[in-house]
């Protein structure tokens, strides 16, 4: 404030309130608040959309008591190498502090996102009864409820726009838990079931779209037999994002034709995806559609190069493309040929564990594509080889990415024609892509591509580091660097305390860092807790040998840490393999 | 011929010149087919060099022969001894072609329940997939009968966590099997084979990665700790302290307390008392477990030896 006069009472309340309301972008609405404790209170009285990263950052009736208008929260639990069982199962995020802060104090909550949290039927059910506006309901990768908690749900949300359940593990209790939904109920928007893995009854489920006008989003479960989805396409023609059930059925022209004409029927059709157990047989049925497609995902389907081919040289306008690497080099080739409106690709392995015979999914793929595809900005790639040749080519095509993720199977693989690290490759990109946001790393790589990137990826906010640096330089280069850093991820490196110790302020500006199987010691861990107390410091040991962590000495290794930045000091629900240092 | 190495491996050391009799007098304990190449915890996923093996159990443990319920621990441990049945029986075991015991390049009928090339004798017929991880790797590394026993590192130690696929797409990959190459029986190779394991009275399911266990000890190990706070009666108890071999007890206690009964789906959709068949052969038709009550079991016995009596 200038001089004690109070500017901000130059115009009501509701006029600075007007004006926040074209800051949608959360880091402007904190910025704004920050200014004076005028705005700060008129922020955030106006503010109905809340982004929780990190679930232990905050305490929830804190979050809850500073917003009271919310209407839409999103949170986020585990650490992201969760998805590869890195975290322990009973690590923790689970929701219930959450839900029932919100119940007792956003009672008006439309909208509720959880991603890698544990969910228990409970919760739902509290979200069935407390929240009387519900609309929206997003788990992604969740886990512990089932279709019972689905069931309070259906039978409680009348108002209910979106259930979007993506890649959860559902536990199949209540095989009618669609029939829940009353017949009155009519308001869906998107119903997306893909991740159940029980039986779906389909007659209950073409009742509820056959009375839901407004669904634009039917994303079926791998139960839902081909004969059946012609009877439901015939009720929403109006749908713009399909996601099949089972795509494969005995051949039969008469299925064939219907399934056809019943695609052809959804005009306004834009993604697909789905396509369980899909053979070539009955791919055919949907060229009709393929021209207004935006977004296709195959990734679980075990189709072969030549009919991928033939699908997707026909979807020109195809901004999303997620595959399997069976499409191999000569499909990707026929990719940047046909679809260069494309934006973003994902390359999954049919074969991770390399025990069949080696698919022909190389380097020259993902050169092909960046050439092909001027508009491309995000990529996964998982492949088996590579070149700096390579990277260095894709980088001069590209340099629009915003996310760079190459996964080159076997750890610690070289260029395979000069047989050096791939740090020169890596660094083009970093170098070239100045909006990079996100990098995942892989093959063979020296501390040389962390000074690369520490020094070039000034927008970069993901890091994944595995198998790669020779010593502590490579993570001092990142910390010290990276000046937008917000989530560092590492396993395998021989990366240990000094770095970490050097640079704990920046550990402040981050929102976590994991490490796992590095050279990190216990003594390190204390002292940084000891010095920051705005970060919790989580030790996870899962052997649980000898001596309780209290008193194991400091040059005990850690197995896995994980550091994030809270307000809301040590969590009470840790389990017996993590301990907060203090 | 002279007999290929490899025989050595499953103590089947000197054959003289009608193999084939000779390898019928070879008893073989079950401990010897699990057997383990290099690192703990290292697998390899690859099918394709199976080796064709007839065993044959015998003897039977009593309570088997008369269709009694059978607890668990007689399956690990009652499951008698294996021998090797030498094909056609009788007829000369031809080594390098297709219907003898040691074909590296794999005679495997597709579907992985590994019917045997030739007749079996009477009684129970199992053919092995993959006896052992060595047979495959030597066949690997050799690619021809009689090669070194000298391990090559054929089968890498799965890393956790590595690639980073995520475990919900790994789980649909794993069980939703789906037509490749030649892949015939569908098994992706992705180093993970989640079945749900359900108990009866209990009220959810679980999931376990049989990939994560080498034999049935380690499996009834990890179920006693995941459904122990389910369990009725003293043997569940939290309060028990874990140390080795004794938590793998308590589900035994449990299982010949007549209460619980491990049971598993096959391929086939049969339900089959766990611990009959080797554990490479079990891992690969397992398609979930249950925990049923004892008294629910009783019939499981004879349509075990039922079906093994078709797969001839």
């Amino acid at each position: 404030m200038v001089g004690g006069f109070r500017w901000a009472a130059m115009f009501p309340d509701e006029v600075w309130e007007h004006v926040f309301s074209f800051l949608p972008a959360d880091a402007d609405r904190n910025a704004a608040a920050l200014v004076c404790r005028a705005w700060y209170r008129i922020e955030r009285r106006s503010r109905w959309r809340v982004f929780v990263g990190n679930c232990y950052a905050v305490e929830p009736a804190a979050a809850v008591r500073r917003f009271p208008e919310v209407r839409a929260a999103a949170i986020k639990g585990k650490p992201h190498f969760a998805d590869f069982n890195l975290v322990p199962s009973d690590w923790g995020g689970g929701a219930e502090a959450w839900v029932e802060a919100m119940a007792e104090g956003w009672p008006h909550l439309e909208e509720l996102r959880l991603k890698r949290m544990v969910v228990s039927d409970d919760c739902l059910e509290l979200i069935a009864r407390c929240f009387k506006n519900f609309k929206v309901l997003s788990l992604v990768s969740c886990e512990g409820f089932s279709t019972a908690g689905l069931a309070a749900i259906a039978a409680n949300c009348r108002n209910l726009r979106e259930l979007d359940l993506h890649e959860n593990e559902v536990e199949d209790n209540c095989l009618h838990w669609m029939s829940h939904f009353p017949e009155s109920f009519a308001s869906l928007v998107t119903l997306n079931i893909a991740c159940l893995e029980g039986e779906v009854n389909v007659s209950v489920l073409e009742r509820l779209i056959g009375r839901c006008p407004n669904l634009k989003t039917l994303r079926l479960n791998h139960s839902v037999p081909l004969e059946r989805l012609v009877g439901l396409l015939h009720r929403v023609p109006q749908l713009v994002d399909l996601g099949t059930g089972k795509f494969a059925a005995q051949h039969h022209p008469e299925l064939f034709s219907k399934l056809e004409s019943a695609i052809a029927g959804c005009k306004n059709l834009k993604s697909l995806s789905g396509f369980w157990e899909a053979g070539p047989t009955y791919l055919p049925a949907i060229y009709s559609v393929c021209e207004g497609l935006t977004s296709l995902n195959l990734s679980y389907a075990t189709l072969q190069g030549p009919e991928l081919i033939k699908l997707i040289s026909r979807c020109k306008n195809l901004q999303r493309l997620w595959v399997m690497d069976l499409i191999e080099d000569d499909g990707l080739i026929a990719v940047a040929a046909s679809c260069k409106l494309l934006q973003e690709l994902r390359v999954f392995p049919s074969d991770p564990y390399g025990a069949a015979q080696p698919i022909s999914l190389t380097e020259h793929g993902l050169v092909a594509i960046s050439a092909g595809c001027p508009m491309l900005h995000s990529v996964l790639y998982f492949c088996r080889q590579m070149t700096n040749a390579a990277l260095l080519t894709v980088a001069k095509n590209c340099p629009n990415f915003t996310c760079f993720r190459l996964c080159i199977m076997e750890p610690h693989t070289p260029d395979y024609i000069t047989r050096q690290p791939l740090d020169a490759g890596f660094s083009a990109i970093v170098e070239s892509c100045k909006h990079l946001r996100r990098l995942s790393l892989s093959g063979l790589l020296t501390d040389l591509v962390f000074k690369s990137i520490g020094a070039s990826a000034n927008c970069l906010e993901m890091l994944s580091v595995a198998f790669a640096g020779d010593g502590d330089a490579g993570l001092h280069y990142i910390l010290s660097g990276c000046k937008n850093l917000r989530k560092l991820e590492i396993r395998d490196c021989p990366f240990g305390d000094k770095p970490l110790l050097d640079n704990a302020a920046k550990l402040e500006t981050m929102r976590s860092l994991w490490m796992s199987s590095c050279s990190v010691t216990l003594g390190a861990c204390r002292q940084l807790a000891r010095k920051m107390p705005l970060l919790n410091v989580e030790v996870i040991n899962e052997r649980k040998r000898g001596l309780p962590l209290e008193l194991q000495p400091d040059n005990c290794p850690v197995e896995k840490l994980y550091i994030y930045r809270t307000v809301a000091g040590p969590r009470s629900d840790t389990p017996s393999c993590v301990w907060i240092l203090r | 011929m002279s007999p290929p190495l490899e025989h050595d491996y499953l103590g089947l050391s000197e054959l003289p010149s009608s193999p084939a009799i000779a390898v019928e007098e070879r008893v073989l304990t079950l401990s010897a087919t699990e057997l383990r190449l290099g690192l703990p915890g290292s697998e390899t996923t690859d099918r394709k060099d199976k080796v064709g093996l007839t065993l044959e159990l015998l003897p039977l443990p009593k309570s088997f022969v008369s269709g009694g319920k059978r607890g668990f621990s007689d399956a690990i441990d009652g499951a008698g001894k294996w021998r090797f049945a030498a094909g056609k029986g009788g007829s000369e075991v031809d080594l390098g072609k297709g219907g003898g015991l040691f074909s590296p390049r794999g005679e495997m009928a597709g579907g992985g329940t590994g019917k045997p090339s030739g007749q079996g004798n009477a009684g129970k017929d199992t053919a092995v997939n993959a006896v052992g991880q060595e047979m495959k790797a030597v066949a690997q590394v050799g690619g021809s009968v009689g090669h070194d026993r000298a391990m090559a590192p054929a089968a890498k130690a799965q890393v956790v966590g590595w690639p980073p696929i995520r475990s919900y797409r790994k789980n649909t990959m794993a069980t939703n099997p789906s037509k490749s190459k030649d892949d015939a029986d569908g098994k992706q190779g992705l180093g993970c084979l989640y079945v749900k394991v359900s108990m009866d009275g209990a009220p959810y399911l679980r999931k376990v990665d049989l990939k994560m266990y080498d034999n049935y000890k380690e499996l009834s190990s990890a179920l006693e700790k995941m459904f122990s706070c389910f369990t009725i009666g003293p043997c569940g108890s939290h309060g028990i302290p874990n140390s080795d071999g004794l938590s793998e007890s308590h589900l035994m206690d449990l299982l010949n307390g007549s209460e619980y009964v491990l049971t598993y789906e096959d391929k086939d959709g049969d339900w089959m008392l766990v611990g009959d068949v080797p554990w490479e052969m079990f891992t690969d038709t397992c398609r979930r477990l249950r925990i049923m009550k004892g008294s629910d079991a009783i019939g499981l016995a004879p349509r075990a030896m039922e079906k093994c009596k078709n797969w001839n």
